[in-house]
Order: structure tokens, then C-alpha cells, then sequence
């Protein structure tokens, strides 16, 4: 019964205007989960696209009033499946890739003759060597480092002076990496990690998880902390309340640093969050944001260069003019030295944002998001 | 959004008022605040600067504005979906008008009959006509429409999208966009100046202010802050206003808690006021001697004396205060 008018596509003489038709391949290598203790937290099948989808529709409401429009494909590989021959399929129609993939695929299909002139963005794998050593000057990554995450729980441990830590890490490989990730921001921010243990949950743990929890904890050093690494979240959330002393645990679980979480919601992040509702009908996850950030990515630099044109678009990016808004409270960029995408750090429980990192106080000659993560002059990357 | 004295017109119209009070009984002159995580209103006595009256509302009060005769309050209830229509004398609720969903901001058209809404969730700009409570027209805009304008003329009418980055123009004889014209990240809020020749619009996390030219809606001015010891990146333009000679903005700069005091003619940014935390929209009382700032996160309202650029009192209002208005 509304009149709901018809648009009309009057453009202003300050607006680019020049059509452009975008093309973004999301590809996906879908790959087997560990088991888990728990059946609690399934993880969703569409993680990452819905925030895909999600930004696509914000950029195409941007591109109707610009004559720009984007489409997307979608590629599944399963387990095991041929990814590079995927990846080349994709690249033959477009140069714009958003991949979830683990670091070493991602690495295969950048190093692709056929990727040489694509832009790709990680969106899923957080491994600081892909902002080092192994980084490509065809990656740009939307999903923050393992680096990032710890530096930001280093940050707020410095600042509420909870300087003696221990640790207990898992064994899958994520554990490993983002406990080498925290062994990391401990010593770049002055704290100390008084002992660590390995939960090897195997013959000598015959009882729950639960249960040897107070055992296994009796003998750590005086802490103020404990730090849990268990980014497949098998045992570490079984650890809290279980302690041998009484200590809030962080990392994995409790408080936790993440990329994104539905407690955020200042900056106008409600909106984004009822957005995603609204389309994937569950909260939006971190690694939604990491593609909803990757496909924006792509659609600011359209608007505001007015090209489809991927060098282009890459020079943007990585130029001092990108700005993405990004509901963590500062416009977020990419650092041109890694392509890594700067980033608020939201710190988190279950029910509320505790705090979010650069917190106040961690000052930086350029920018205080630099403060997080691998910067500049530590950096091992040399391709760009 | 403040709708008085923007043109002639409406200082006649103020004038015209204020004789009619000497005969009405007497009614001090106050500022409604909106808060919106206490669905209340406060509402500050400008001579004693303190809340005298706290009115319950819908949920998630943000957007408010007077009629031109003082005679109702309209309320962007956001969360409960509507817009309320209060009487400002009783502070009772007297009925709904239908918004669109998650009404944010609005303006009211110099004709005191239609209301432009920005539909936050929806990307729609909704017009309703507040006689025959019915909506007129919607209109397709950017993702998070948000601030709204309304030229002196009325003729167009202004929403901003805060996710899509752009003024959408829009022609109240048609209801239809006829220009839609970028501006930096996080687009909040928009005023029309100089006799409705200027558009200005603020841009949040872009941390500027747009001034357009509205014959050609080109583009003339970006104006940058710097606030000594805040970072740019918290230097985040959200609501502003204008002396009643048009010379002078106060532009509130958010999370970096302070005012900043504008040329509106050189666009220089003459001063810095430090005012409450995260501060977001104002309303000046109504000879504008005086400027009344929300202040979202310490839940307080900063007076500033418009003359010496200073802020000389702050009052305790409800959570996270909004919106402001002036009831003369």
C-alpha cells in the first residue's frame, strides 16, 4: 500500500560515474574438522560467505546510485579437492578472489601464473607468516593476524597490570601457532609467562576434561592469568572454574580477543549485526567480518576510484586515501608494507566487549592500530 | 536536529511566538534530550540548568524534533519501530505515527505537515504526513540512512546513508532522488546554510565536513580537524549547528570529546571546546547566547556560552543522551 517510489539515477557532477561491472569469486576449500569434546558450537557451513553476501548487497546499493554493479560466484572445493584448478577457473572470468582457504592453498593459488595480476584476499587464515616471510604481493589480508589478537589480550593484560602468566596449549596446529603467537606479544610487551603445559588429552586423563582440570593446574606458578590456547576449542572451555587456584582464564576462551563477535555493538556495529541477522538468520562470526571486510575492501575502492580496473584498485587500496568504515570505531587501511588490512581487536566474553585494543596508552608514530600485530620494521615481508 | 531560526522566516515565526507567550502563561525555555538507553526524555530549564521533568518514551529515543508551533514533540522511537507524538506540556504519549522500521533521524518539512524519516535497518527514507498519519511516500536511499536536511526553500531534502558514503538529494515535489553525491566514511549529519546556498555534511569516520554547493551539489570545501593530544583517528564529526548570523559552527567531534568552533566562512577551525564524553548532537536556546552538547558516553549535557567559547556547566541527564531540541 506504500508508494515506494522508483529510483532515479541522476548522477552528481562530484560522483564517479563511469559504469563498471565488478566480478568477485569467492572460493572456498572446505576442509575436515578435528573432533572436538564438545557438540555444543557447530560450525556453520556458510562461515565467511554470508559476510561475503552480505557485503555484496551493501556494495551493489552503493553501485546503483554510481551505475557500478558487482556480482559474485561461489566456488566450494571439497576436502581434498583440487583447489589450483578451481583457483584457475575463477581467475579466467575475474582478478578479484576472496579465499578461505588454510595458508599453504592460499599460497598455492596466489603462486599461480594465472594469479600474477589478481588481487586475492585471505579471509581466513590468521598465520603471522603470510605477513612475513611467505607473504605475496597479490594477498591482502582481511582476517587479523595471530600476532594481532595476542598483541591486543598483551595490551590489556599490560594496562590492568596482570604481568605473571601461564599457559596451556593444545596440540593441533592452530594451539601451536597461537601460542607461539602469545609467546610473542608477552615478550614484545614486558610479561611473564611463569610456566606452560601441553593438554595432551590422552591415557593418562581417564576422567572428563572437567575433573583433571584442578589436577593438571595444581602445579603452575603464581599467576594472575591463565592463558589457554585452543583455537579448535576442544578442552579449553572446560578449564574456567576447574583451576586449582581461582583465576580468570583468557585467550582461546573467557576473555577472548577476536576479529568479531555479536557482542560488539557500539560504532554502530548494531546495525551491522542485525544486517547479518537479518541474512544468515545466526550471529555474525569473525570470520564473516573477515570476507564482509574483504568484499567492502573491494567495493569502496570501486566507488571511490570509479574503476574496475584490478591494478588500479590495488594501488587504492594500499594508498593513503582507503579508508573502510568498519564499526570497530576507526576507519580501518591496509598497511602497504604486508597487505595486512589494520584493525581494531575487540576483547570479549560470552555476554559483553570487555575492551577494545590499541587500548589507550600504546602509542605509535603512524598509526596506533600499527601497534597490533607485525609492524613495519619487524617485518620479514619484501614483496611489497 | 534543530529546526529554528534557520531562516527568516522562522525568526519571524519566533518572534510572532514569543508575543504570544507574554499573553500565555509564563514558560520558561527549555531543552528536551533524548536518552536513548533510558527510553526517557530530560528535559533542562535553560535559566536554572537543571532537568526538571524526565518523560518516559518508546524504546530507544534518538531522533526529536518540535513542531513549529511548539504544540507536539515528534520521537524517532527506534527500537520500538514508530514515531511517538508527545504533548510537550502533559508529556503524554498522544498517539503513534507509522515510520518504517527503525525510524533514526528526521527532519520536518518547512510545511509542519510531513516528516522525512531515515529508516536506519531498511535503507529507506520514509515521508509520512503527521495529519492524515499515513506514509506518503518511501524512497530508496543508501545502506543506514541517517542525518537528515531540509533546504529553507523545502525543496529538497536531504539523507544521508552512513555504509553507502553519500548525500542523497531529494525532490520534495516528487519524493525522488535527483542527485546522490559521495561524501568520506560514516556520513551522520547534514545542514543546509547561507540561506540554503550551502550543504554541509559531516563525515564520522572520515573525520571531515563536506561543504556543497547546492546549485550545482558540487563539492566545494573538505574541512579537516586536529585536536592537540587526541589521535585523528577518535576526531570523529557527528552533529552540528549555526550562529544565528551564519558565520560561526559548532561541530561535535565525538569520541574526541570536544567541540570544535568553526569560521563558517574561511572553514578555519578557530578553537576547541573539551566538553563531555563522546559527544554527538547539540541545540542552542533560543537567542543561541547558549549551547546545549549531548554527551552519549558520560551521560551528561555541556553547556557552553556561545560568546566567550566556553563551556560553563555540565548537567546529568539520563544514558547515553542523543538527541536535543530547544522549547522555547
Amino acid at each position: 500500500m506504500f508508494l515506494r517510489t522508483v529510483l532515479a539515477l541522476c548522477l552528481s557532477a562530484s560522483a564517479a560515474t563511469a559504469d563498471v561491472s565488478v566480478v568477485i569469486h569467492y572460493l572456498r576449500q572446505d576442509i575436515e574438522q578435528p573432533p572436538v569434546l564438545s557438540n555444543l558450537d557447530p560450525i556453520p557451513e556458510d562461515l565467511g560467505l554470508r559476510g561475503a553476501e552480505l557485503a555484496l548487497k551493501e556494495n551493489t546499493t552503493t553501485g546503483r546510485f554510481l551505475g557500478q554493479t558487482y556480482t559474485m560466484e561461489v566456488t566450494h572445493v571439497p576436502p581434498g579437492g583440487d583447489l589450483p584448478a578451481a583457483a584457475r577457473s575463477a581467475l579466467a572470468l575475474t582478478d578479484l578472489i576472496v579465499l578461505d582457504a588454510p595458508a599453504e592453498a592460499l599460497l598455492a593459488v596466489a603462486d599461480l601464473p594465472e594469479a600474477a595480476n589478481a588481487l586475492i584476499f585471505n579471509a581466513s587464515a590468521p598465520d603471522d607468516s603470510l605477513r612475513g616471510a611467505d607473504c605475496r604481493a597479490n594477498l591482502l589480508h582481511s582476517l587479523p593476524s595471530n600476532a594481532m589478537r595476542t598483541d591486543a589480550l598483551a595490551q590489556f593484560l599490560v594496562q590492568r597490570r596482570w604481568d605473571d602468566l601461564a599457559l596451556i596449549a593444545g596440540t593441533h596446529p592452530d594451539d601451536i601457532a597461537f601460542a607461539d603467537a602469545l609467546h610473542g606479544s608477552l615478550t614484545k610487551f614486558g610479561l611473564r609467562l611463569r610456566s606452560e603445559k601441553t593438554w595432551a588429552f590422552d591415557a593418562d586423563m581417564r576422567r572428563t576434561a572437567s575433573q583433571e582440570v584442578p589436577l593438571f593446574t595444581q602445579d603452575l606458578r603464581d599467576h594472575d592469568i591463565l592463558l589457554i590456547a585452543d583455537e579448535i576449542h576442544d578442552f579449553g572451555r572446560y578449564i574456567a572454574y576447574n583451576t586449582w587456584d581461582p583465576r580468570p582464564v583468557a585467550g582461546s576462551e573467557g576473555l577472548v580477543p577476536v576479529t568479531w563477535s555479536h557482542v560488539v555493538e557500539q560504532w554502530g556495529a548494531a546495525q551491522l549485526q542485525s544486517r547479518f541477522d537479518k541474512l544468515a538468520d545466526r550471529p555474525m562470526r569473525s570470520r564473516d567480518y573477515a570476507a564482509w571486510a574483504a568484499v567492502r575492501s573491494i567495493g569502496e575502492a570501486v566507488t571511490r576510484t570509479g574503476s574496475g580496473d584490478t591494478a588500479a584498485l590495488r594501488t587504492f587500496l594500499l594508498g593513503p586515501d582507503f579508508e573502510l568504515a568498519g564499526f570497530k570505531g576507526r576507519p580501518m587501511s591496509y598497511r602497504n608494507w604486508n597487505g595486512q588490512l589494520r584493525q581494531p581487536i575487540p576483547l570479549v566474553t560470552d555476554r559483553a566487549l570487555v575492551a577494545q585494543a590499541p587500548l589507550e596508552g600504546f602509542l605509535h608514530q603512524t598509526s596506533e592500530l600499527d601497534t597490533l600485530g607485525q609492524d613495519r620494521p619487524e617485518s620479514a615481508c619484501t614483496a611489497f | 536536529m534543530l529546526l529554528l531560526g534557520k531562516n527568516t522566516q522562522k525568526s519571524v515565526l519566533i518572534a510572532g511566538l514569543a508575543a504570544c507567550l507574554l499573553a500565555a502563561p509564563a514558560q520558561a525555555e527549555e531543552i528536551w534530550v533524548s536518552n536513548e538507553k533510558d527510553d526517557t526524555i530530560s528535559v533542562i530549564d535553560v535559566a536554572t540548568m537543571e532537568v526538571i521533568r524526565t518523560l518516559p518514551t518508546g524504546e530507544r529515543p534518538r531522533g526529536i524534533v518540535f513542531s513549529h508551533d511548539y504544540s507536539v514533540l515528534y520521537i524517532c522511537a527506534s527500537d520500538s519501530d514508530t514515531v511517538q507524538v508527545m504533548d510537550p506540556v502533559s508529556g503524554e504519549i498522544l498517539h503513534d505515527l507509522p515510520s518504517g522500521e527503525d525510524p533514526e533521524q528526521f527532519v520536518l518539512h518547512p510545511d509542519n505537515r510531513h516528516l522525512y524519516i531515515a529508516n536506519e535497518d531498511d535503507a529507506i527514507t520514509t515521508v509520512v504526513d503527521v495529519v492524515t498519519r499515513t506514509v506518503v511516500a518511501q524512497i530508496d536511499v543508501g545502506i543506514e540512512p541517517e542525518g537528515m536536511a531540509v533546504s529553507p526553500d523545502g525543496k529538497y531534502v536531504i539523507t544521508t546513508s552512513e555504509t553507502t558514503n553519500m548525500a542523497h538529494w531529494i525532490d520534495t515535489q516528487t519524493q525522488e532522488l535527483v542527485a546522490n553525491t559521495l561524501v568520506d566514511s560514516r556520513p551522520r549529519h547534514a545542514e543546509f546554510t547561507k540561506n540554503g546556498t550551502q550543504l554541509w555534511v559531516s563525515a564520522e569516520i572520515g573525520g571531515t565536513l563536506s561543504v556543497f554547493d547546492v546549485e550545482t551539489k558540487a563539492k566545494e570545501v573538505t574541512l579537516e580537524f586536529a585536536v592537540k593530544g587526541v589521535h585523528p583517528d577518535r576526531v570523529q564529526p557527528v552533529g552540528f549547528e549555526f550562529t544565528e548570523d551564519e558565520k560561526t559552527a559548532f561541530v561535535a567531534l565525538g569520541p574526541a570529546n570536544h567541540v570544535a568552533v568553526v569560521n563558517a566562512d574561511t572553514y578555519e577551525v578557530e578553537e576547541y571546546i573539551l566538553v563531555g564524553r563522546r559527544v554527538w548532537h547539540m541545540a542552542f536556546n533560543a537567542d543561541k547566547s547558549l549551547l546545549f552538547t549531548t554527551n552519549g558516553v558520560s551521560g551528561d549535557v555541556t553547556v557552553i556560552d556561545v560568546a566567550s567559547r566556553k563551556a560553563i556547566k555540565t548537567i546529568k541527564v539520563g544514558r547515553f543522551p542523543w538527541g536535543a531540541a530547544l522549547r522555547p
